[in-house]
């Protein structure tokens, strides 16, 4: 990408990335001393938060599997040359379809036949919702970083006109939908486990970290061991050769983008088919965002998506402990390490690098080659 | 329609577009120099903040107005250098921006004040009023247009007039001076501006700069004159209906303001339809007029209502080719 530094791959894939989040994770630490806190007792109180407890690592887990998710899909979008930053609106659309496939039919059929059709119904919407501004842009020419802002916005407009108007139940005060029939339950972890023998402690979360896990394994075959995946990555990496190369470049925005939004739409089957059991506002809250940041710490790989999930999951889990142990501290402390993170390891890695590169010039004579 | 309810959108739609203008014209300075600036609303968050608690701390609306502006500018020059002295991604940079404030205001707010993330009100004192007060209703007396020029004209505050002199005030900036030349060329082509012997990169600034403290003049527009203290998220997606109206208005003064007054009488107007029966459609639906400046914008970019032209360099770093 920038010609002026040049790193060896094991750095580039592990040390600058680590560099990056202990960057942002300094950063954090000064606000955190500049009102007073003691980073080092918030840390350990985070550490224990996230890890301490089989309660502690279910819910880091379960914030991790939607984080999964809206990580894979800004990672595909930007194997394809795009920047998705409307997952918020695919993940409310996805839950949409999920709800209200699970509202239609979850009386009549069992489990085995409802659960995947909530996914497919979750998916497709997710698709179908990024898929316009893909369209947009490759055909009209409107820029899909503006479309999908505005996409999120409506997306959301949208859940609350039907929520308010049409999905909630007579009488009812509160804006969310009917409860979902039973087989339209995804199976809690612990109850999985326990029908292996396993004892575990009750939490949110369930079994699509086995969906998003399968998720990223798909992604990774996908990208890096098809035709059309690679045909996607040629078009990412340059427009112009892809297209001389006699790949219709229009069909591989529309084909990334709706990808990318499926894997944005699946994130309703955590939340509403995993944990709530029924349709209800902000159940997205910001998640799509964090896919951002999730994405660029995990350096656009599902393998590394997975690790940066089950870190911010850590950060989510841990922050909300440290919220409700320490006076003073809010989990918002998490959000703006996030912003960070997306900072440092997205828009100044070119500030990074070089310096990186500079450093590990003078400790590693042989490994580093001057661009 | 009677005149009280005319006088009543017109004011309403004035108060709702300020903040709105303001941050469409920062918008413009960015772009038109070939920054993209999705960070608007993240930079009003955090003006808003630093207002809201200067305001609280020190009692002082030159000190509120002062930090939010200073804030502001700081936010865009840390955007400046990520993306202009650096070159990196113009979008990543202004993501961060929005959630590096979504989640620092709150924070500051909650360690400093203690009021789950919001700031005490300001003093009424502090609080920036009316400019004329009681000329509205010393015209009331006028028939017709007593009440529409009194209260929906010049019922407002200072801000909101500066809101409407920098409108042309940026037109000229923008399309009459050497320095709105030097800056729409290197939005359009920096490679001439500089094989002219001027730098890309101090303009850039510049016009960053310029964006900051009109962004910073909008966040404390929401503190010190429409609410009186700093909440939680009070933006509201405000930076991004700003963005969409920059976008409607074609990247020009003009047009943009247009759009934010459409922007801000639909707001208005959300607000007054709700739960209202109109013949032959039936109730609309509050959220479908909410969504309408997104829905138009889309549609506008898609090229159904005419064409957006960005400016040619947008969201390209410079590098000079060796």
């Amino acid at each position: 990408m920038n010609a002026n530094y040049a790193l060896p791959r094991w750095a580039d894939l592990v040390l600058l990335p680590a560099v990056c989040l202990l960057v942002a994770l300094l950063a954090a630490a000064g606000v955190v001393a500049m009102v007073g806190q003691d980073p080092v007792e918030v840390i350990s109180v985070l550490v224990q938060g996230a890890f301490g407890s089989q309660r502690g690592i279910s819910y880091t887990l379960y914030y991790a599997t939607t984080f999964i998710f809206t990580g894979l899909a800004v990672a595909v979008a930007f194997h394809g040359g795009l920047f998705n930053i409307g997952g918020e609106g695919q993940a409310i659309l996805g839950g949409l379809g999920t709800g209200l496939m699970a509202l239609w039919l979850s009386h009549a059929l069992p489990a085995w036949m409802m659960l995947p059709l909530m996914v497919l119904s979750g998916a497709l919407f997710g698709a179908a919702w990024a898929a316009v501004p893909a369209y947009l842009q490759a055909y009209r020419g409107s820029h899909v970083v503006i479309t999908t802002i505005m996409f999120n916005f409506i997306a959301s407009s949208l859940l609350v006109y039907l929520l308010v108007n049409h999905l909630r139940p007579a009488g009812s005060m509160s804006v969310e939908s009917a409860a979902f029939a039973a087989s339209a339950k995804l199976p809690g972890m612990h109850e999985a486990l326990a029908a292996i023998g396993i004892e575990w402690d009750a939490s949110p979360l369930n079994m699509s970290l086995i969906l998003a896990l399968l998720a990223s394994a798909g992604v990774y075959l996908f990208l890096w061991r098809t035709r059309a995946g690679y045909r996607l990555r040629a078009v990412g990496s340059s427009q112009s050769a892809a297209e001389y190369a006699g790949i219709n470049v229009r069909h591989q925005i529309v084909i990334a983008m709706a990808i990318s939004g499926a894997l944005a739409g699946m994130v309703g089957m955590n939340e509403i088919a995993g944990v709530n059991g029924k349709l209800l506002l902000e159940f997205v809250s910001g998640a799509g965002f964090t896919g951002i940041a999730v994405a660029l710490m995990g350096r656009n790989h599902p393998v590394g998506i997975i690790f940066a999930s089950v870190l911010f999951g850590a950060l989510f889990q841990g922050g909300a402990e440290v919220a409700f142990e320490v006076s003073g501290f809010s989990r918002e402390m998490v959000v703006m390490l996030q912003g960070f993170i997306v900072l440092f390891s997205g828009a100044m890695v070119y500030v990074i690098a070089p310096m990186l590169a500079w450093v590990l010039s003078k400790f590693v004579k042989s490994g580093v080659q001057h661009g | 329609m009677d005149d009280t309810l005319i006088a009543a959108m017109l004011a309403s739609t004035l108060r709702v577009s300020t903040p709105l203008i303001l941050c469409a014209l920062a918008g413009m300075f960015s772009e038109r120099s070939g920054v993209v600036d999705i960070g608007l609303e993240g930079k009003m968050l955090f003006a808003a903040f630093a207002a809201g608690a200067a305001g609280a701390a020190y009692q002082s609306t030159a000190l509120a107005l002062g930090l939010g502006v200073l804030v502001a500018v700081a936010l865009s020059w840390m955007h400046g250098l990520a993306c202009v002295s650096h070159k990196g991604d113009q979008v990543v940079s202004g993501v961060a921006i929005n959630i590096i404030a979504a989640g620092m205001t709150v924070v500051l707010g909650i360690a400093w004040f203690s009021q789950g993330g919001q700031t005490p009100p300001v003093g009424s004192d502090v609080r920036i009023q009316a400019l004329f007060p009681g000329l509205p209703e010393a015209l009331y007396g006028i028939p017709l247009v007593g009440r529409i020029v009194g209260e929906g004209l010049l019922s407002h505050n200072a801000m909101v007039y500066l809101a409407l002199a920098l409108v042309p005030a940026c037109w000229w900036v923008l399309f009459r001076t050497r320095f709105g030349l030097r800056l729409r060329a290197v939005g359009e082509n920096p490679q001439m501006v500089d094989a002219a012997g001027v730098s890309v990169s101090r303009l850039r600034y510049a016009a960053l700069t310029i964006n900051g403290v009109l962004c910073g003049l909008a966040g404390a527009y929401l503190v010190l004159a429409q609410s009186a203290n700093f909440s939680a998220n009070m933006t509201a997606g405000r930076g991004f209906m700003a963005l969409a109206a920059l976008i409607f208005g074609r990247w020009h003064p003009v047009g943009a303001f247009w759009a934010c007054l459409l922007f801000g009488f639909l707001d208005a107007a959300a607000i007054r339809l709700q739960g209202v029966q109109i013949s032959g459609f039936g109730e609309v639906p509050v959220q479908f007029i909410q969504a309408l400046p997104y829905v138009l914008t889309v549609v506008l970019l898609a090229g159904f209502i005419g064409k957006a032209v960005a400016p040619q360099a947008l969201g390209r770093p410079y590098s000079k080719e060796r």
